[in-house]
């Protein structure tokens, strides 16, 4: 005790601290035991839009949050109602949900597994978040649905492609909307062979992660399950800008078509990449080559500009299509922003139309009782034809747009065309299927 | 006591106070105020602030002491991150064998990477500590995915074996983590009028560790081996013509830091068991070095405080968006609004890497010894303004100049 | 053989980038002893120049088409550039179409003078101090430019074109004996390549030949004895880090067509250069060329299939396990000066 400053003085002005600390709890009103994680108690809920704000992605998450912004009013019976008006299920009356006022918060994900659930959590532990939603990469959504799970949330996710998000890392918490890398490769490879024959050599470039290789995987089963020939499917670092050294070696082989299984920045580069080495203009065998891009997105295909007329992808849904949810969509989405939503803002304002219309049929926030109105729900009108959120893997199936690079585009939004819509028998698959196979959904949380 | 004379004891005893009344001090605005988007008092940011002080001090350790700036830290509390999680897969969800593990294998990775970076100083040395650590990062998203799960990032699911633990909870769920039984998610809410204060025991896990970090670090400050570290910055070469090797030195300050990033990982997988690959990246070694620099290098409380403000503004400052703006301006005239509304959406929401560049830059110019230096003025502005002298400069030693600049 | 003169082609290319950004780090680290963390900041700025000369040329105005209609069924608004209805459709959209060379005589002053005011401005008050307070401030300010370009230009990449007379293919391997089709390379990306040799031999000429050159040499050799010549350095510091923002801008503006620009490309080839820059040997500007076209090659080299089949995932790092190779059997870079930037 020779350095230590303790005096009576001191020790008594101590203890009286103490003491007082020993009594507060009697003024305490300790917080009533909630059924589950942030049951909400007053007249609003609280949802949680986690979205990439900063990051190569931020665009799209800027999409996404104006998709749910847009989704939030017309929850609240403002606007013109958007989907809701073609939404078959009809639980939801336009008084926010379940009676109570729908607020969110935002925040930023970085596209970064780590940020993102730190965002995620503060939503959680700090705003009461009774739902998360968002996410343009499936890194991040598979981590975030990890997190929900344990957190006893509902988690709707955003933009993820991976056949992992409802495969091997699939959580009961968990639900997607957005289609998958086997549903592309599935829905792509009969209009691949139509078009440029069933004997192809295709050789695939593929961004080296885990969503980059399970759409390698897809799209090679498909295609080579109607008789094409894999020359070769190279890995290329996600941080590369500069694909030349990957694509040159493509003209010294016989392939005549190059699969590019890349996204965002990568897709853009390698694909321009791929024309400015005159891909596109090459003959083999007496045919021409062909450049594919599996997973199209509009507003990323737009930084590649010309290079994309007559390339072939798929995606989730298009502003063109004419049904009338989907106009309905674009009405209210354009009249509000000025310009047509993407893929992402549309499956965003869906995953946030299908939970609350969950709630109203369950009658409750409890991530069970949700889980249990969503899990083999069959809806239609919210843009992609009849669809089912299937109860195995909480996966929705439905029909998937195959889609060209417009080639005389009549504005800067009008970049892709429908070129065929392939049913959703078509890409189908059976909960058990080798690329889905390791996961269990577990039991769902309530916290 | 312990070791500390009596200006360090009153001042581990100050730290001590403000770390456990963080959950009080960090929410000083009722819930429902305008002003409550600025409450930090949640559990994760509180942890957060906690581990990435650890992390802070330890690189402070080296950066501080010897001078030596490590730009590939955070690989260190990346292997941290995976031991962990391993430990978490394979033995149980106890805390404790994650954070040991993630203790050695950092330390066995911080003598290697040092081992061979320390053979050159200066930005060479630098540059080697990068080229490791991008490495490490550009192999764990991809080729190591068997080991890292690459993008995604090292989860616990239901499926691994945990022999010694429960493999899955009463609930049908993976299991949380905690230390002999006292789960790290567990949190009481207490409501004081209209506030509400959150206690959670992974705070106060991470929070007691913190100080035990930063009472060896201090120790260190003042040992022996301290010293001999603050001679190599100083002046390597006079050492050197003395006839002692500063590289011993060096590679034990090294390791030592190496150690405390991996305790800062190991405690980021303990709070929430996921390793993402992000976390070894250039940038985030980059954000320790700002944190420490913003904070104040050499100085005890300086990269806890850097750290705290880097990680509040990630955190806070990007979930303000135009809708809480409309809140708070809203009462303003309409054009008026719109001027406020378009200025603000530059530094918050997805703005928020703004405020943090302009603070960056702000703080460097005005306050060439971090925010440590910052509150020693505004200290010593209240004590001239009172005409005491000012004692204890040696609880916030300034810097010390760069040699040969 | 093709493949590897492919792949030479290939880093010659990735290399001139390098060089170029590794170039103007070097003569800033060189002259004024400062770590520029906002350099890959000056590059990204560089692209965006391109980009404003392309918007630029391209602002239009809108005539109702009713022929067609829109995504909400409004008659459809037609965009004729202001340069078109000007100078007719033809010559207008050929300066559209020429708008990245264009950019390169907009750019030069541009960047002279953003290098210029960032000296004057902020780095001139950080010479005394640590490098740790430089690496603080200038990455600080390499955030602020870029989240500003963010702000307006949005995060996605933006196509920036070059000009048609560019696009295709030239075919060495024809000239070589090879079959056609087998050794070809964009011309942009030639045009690329002999433009940075352009700009790297304008800097050495003028470094070399020029008594300003001359000053500034002796003066990165020994800054304190040209200062008690009477020489007045700082001046000629502060215009040297104005070119060395210029030359990293000019490398900006031709990378443009080769891949769309985004606002953080900047910082993606940061580390890059400051590793090009370190391994050529701090204060060499040989050296700082050297080592860009080196570890360019290398680069592509590493990407060669039958290479990542001995060794999977070499690609992702060769140019970090070349630096550090180099560092330990070559202490200072390949050309470093003892000294410079070792304490």
């Amino acid at each position: 005790m020779s350095n230590s400053n303790f005096t009576r003085r001191g020790l008594l002005k101590t203890s009286a601290v103490a003491g007082a600390g020993v009594a507060l709890p009697t003024i305490f009103t300790a917080s009533s035991a909630a059924a589950y994680t942030n049951e909400p108690t007053g007249g609003t809920v609280t949802l949680g839009f986690n979205v990439p704000q900063t990051g190569p992605y931020a665009d799209e998450g800027a999409d996404e949050l104006r998709a749910y912004q847009l989704a939030v009013e017309h929850l609240n019976g403002e606007g013109d109602g958007g989907m809701l008006n073609t939404f078959s299920s009809k639980a939801l009356q336009g008084n926010g949900i379940l009676g109570k006022k729908v607020e969110y918060v935002t925040g930023d994900t970085q596209t970064k597994s780590d940020a993102a659930r730190a965002s995620a959590k503060s939503m959680i532990e700090k705003d009461g978040a009774v739902m998360i939603t968002g996410g343009s990469s499936s890194g991040v959504a598979i981590a975030v649905q990890g997190l929900c799970q344990e957190a006893g949330v509902i988690f709707m996710a955003g933009l993820t492609h991976s056949n992992d998000t409802t495969g091997k890392d699939k959580k009961a918490n968990g639900f997607r909307h957005f289609f998958n890398a086997y549903m592309s490769g599935a829905a792509l490879a009969p209009v691949l062979a139509a078009r440029y024959g069933s004997d192809r050599k295709a050789y695939h470039l593929t961004a080296d992660y885990t969503w980059g290789w399970t759409q390698e995987a897809s799209i090679k089963a498909a295609t080579e399950a109607l008789g094409w020939e894999t020359v070769n499917a190279v890995k290329t670092p996600l941080s590369a800008t500069d694909f030349s050294s990957y694509i040159t070696p493509v003209l010294q082989t016989d392939a005549d078509v190059l699969v590019l299984n890349h996204y965002g920045g990568n897709m853009v580069n390698s694909l321009t990449n791929a024309v400015q080495f005159g891909l596109r203009e090459k003959q083999v065998n007496g045919r021409n080559f062909e450049i594919v891009v599996p997973l199209f997105s509009r507003l990323m295909a737009r930084g590649a500009g010309e290079n994309i007329k007559g390339i072939l992808g798929s995606t989730n849904w298009h502003w063109s299509l004419t049904d009338a949810g989907s106009a309905a969509f674009v009405k209210s989405f354009g009249t509000k922003y000025g310009f047509p939503p993407s893929q992402a803002a549309h499956t965003v304002y869906c995953q946030t139309l299908l939970y609350a219309d969950a709630c109203e049929r369950a009658g409750t926030h409890n991530p069970c009782g949700v889980g249990e109105a969503l899990e083999g729900f069959e809806f239609d009108g919210l843009g992609n034809g009849k669809t089912i959120y299937r109860a195995d893997d909480h996966q929705c199936f439905k029909d998937v747009l195959v889609v060209k690079g417009k080639d005389n585009p009549t504005s800067e939004f009008d970049l892709l065309e429908v070129v065929e819509i392939t049913p959703a028998e078509q890409v189908t698959y059976d909960p058990n299927h080798p690329m889905f196979a390791g996961g269990n959904l577990g039991q769902c949380n309530a916290g | 006591m312990l070791g500390l004379d009596k200006k360090d004891m009153k001042f581990l005893l100050i730290v001590t106070f403000l770390t456990l009344a963080t959950p009080i001090l960090l929410q000083p605005f009722p819930e429902g105020s305008g002003l409550a988007q600025f409450n930090a008092g949640y559990p994760d940011l509180m942890q957060r602030f906690a581990i990435f002080g650890i992390f802070a001090i330890g690189f402070n350790i080296l950066f501080g002491l010897t001078g030596y700036l490590s730009f590939g830290h955070a690989a260190f509390l990346g292997v941290g991150s995976y031991s962990a999680v391993w430990m978490f897969k394979l033995l149980s969800m106890n805390v404790l064998p994650g954070l040991v593990l993630a203790v050695i294998m950092s330390g066995l990775f911080a003598l290697v990477i040092g081992y061979v970076s320390l053979r050159r100083s200066g930005i060479y040395f630098s540059i080697l500590t990068l080229a490791f650590a991008q490495m490490s990062y550009n192999l764990a998203y991809s080729v190591l995915t068997p080991i890292t799960n690459g993008e995604t990032g090292l989860q616990v699911t239901l499926n691994d074996p945990r022999i010694l633990g429960q493999q899955v909870s009463a609930s049908g769920n993976v299991p949380g983590t905690h230390f002999f039984g006292i789960e790290m998610g567990a949190a009481q809410k207490i409501a004081i009028g209209s506030w509400e204060f959150t206690f959670s025991a992974g705070y106060y896990f991470c929070a007691i560790i913190a100080i035990i970090a930063f009472y060896l670090s201090l120790r260190i400050f003042r040992s022996p081996f301290g010293l001999m570290l603050r001679a190599i910055k100083s002046n390597q070469q006079r050492l050197n013509y003395t006839g002692l090797n500063a590289r011993p030195y060096t590679l034990a300050a090294f390791v030592i830091s190496g150690m405390y990033a991996g305790l800062a990982g190991g405690l980021l997988a303990s709070m929430d068991p996921l390793a993402g690959a992000e976390r070894m990246q250039w940038t985030a070694s980059g954000e320790v070095v700002l944190m420490t620099i913003l904070g104040g290098v050499g100085t005890m409380m300086g990269p806890v405080l850097g750290a705290g403000v880097i990680k509040y503004m990630e955190n806070i400052f990007s979930k303000i968006n135009d809708q809480v703006l409309h809140q708070w301006f809203g009462w303003l005239p309409d054009s008026l609004e719109s001027i406020v509304i378009w200025a603000a959406e530059h530094f918050v929401g997805s703005g928020w890497h703004m405020t943090s560049g302009v603070l960056f830059m702000i703080v460097v110019i005005f306050l060439p010894g971090g925010l440590v230096e910052g509150g020693q003025r505004i200290k010593s502005y209240f004590k001239n303004r009172r005409g005491g002298d000012s004692d204890d400069p040696e609880h916030h030693p300034k810097q010390a100049p760069h040699v040969a600049e | 053989m093709d493949a590897i003169l492919l792949q030479t082609l290939n880093g010659l290319d990735k290399g001139s980038a390098y060089a170029m950004i590794a170039l103007g780090l070097t003569l800033i680290f060189g002259t004024l002893g400062v770590v520029n963390f906002a350099h890959g900041a000056l590059f990204m700025i560089g692209a965006f120049c391109a980009v404003t000369m392309q918007r630029l040329f391209s602002i239009s105005f809108e005539t109702l088409d009713p022929t067609q209609t829109d995504f909400l069924g409004n008659p459809l608004k037609v965009k004729t550039p202001y340069v078109e209805s000007w100078f007719g459709p033809e010559m207008g959209a050929s300066i559209i179409d020429w708008s990245v060379p264009l950019a390169i005589v907009f750019s030069i002053p541009i960047m002279l003078f953003v290098g210029y005011a960032m000296e004057r401005g902020l780095i001139k008050h950080f010479y005394k101090r640590p490098h740790a307070d430089q690496i603080l401030v200038t990455f600080g300010l390499a955030i602020v430019m870029q989240e500003l370009i963010k702000h307006y230009y949005g995060a996605n990449p933006i196509p920036t074109s070059a000009p048609d007379a560019f696009k295709g293919s030239f075919d060495f391997g024809t000239m070589l004996g090879f079959d056609p089709n087998v050794i070809i390379y964009p011309y942009w990306r030639l045009v690329y390549f002999a433009f940075s040799a352009i700009v790297i031999g304008a800097v050495f000429a003028f470094l070399r030949f020029t008594t300003f050159g001359m000053v500034v040499r002796a003066g990165m050799a020994d800054r304190e004895t040209v200062g008690l010549l009477g020489i007045n350095i700082d001046k000629r510091f502060t215009i040297m880090f104005g070119i060395a923002a210029a030359v990293a801008g000019l490398a900006g503006v031709m990378y443009a067509p080769i891949n769309s620009p985004n606002y953080h490309m900047g910082m993606d080839f940061l580390v890059l250069s400051f590793v090009v820059v370190v391994v050529g040997g701090m204060g060499s500007l040989p050296g700082a060329v050297l080592a860009g076209f080196m570890l360019g090659i290398l680069e592509s080299f590493a990407s060669m299939n039958w290479i990542k089949d001995i060794i999977p995932g070499i690609d992702q790092i060769i140019i970090y396990l070349v630096a550090i190779l180099i560092l330990l059997t070559r202490p200072r870079g390949l050309m470093g000066r003892k000294g410079v930037m070792e304490d």
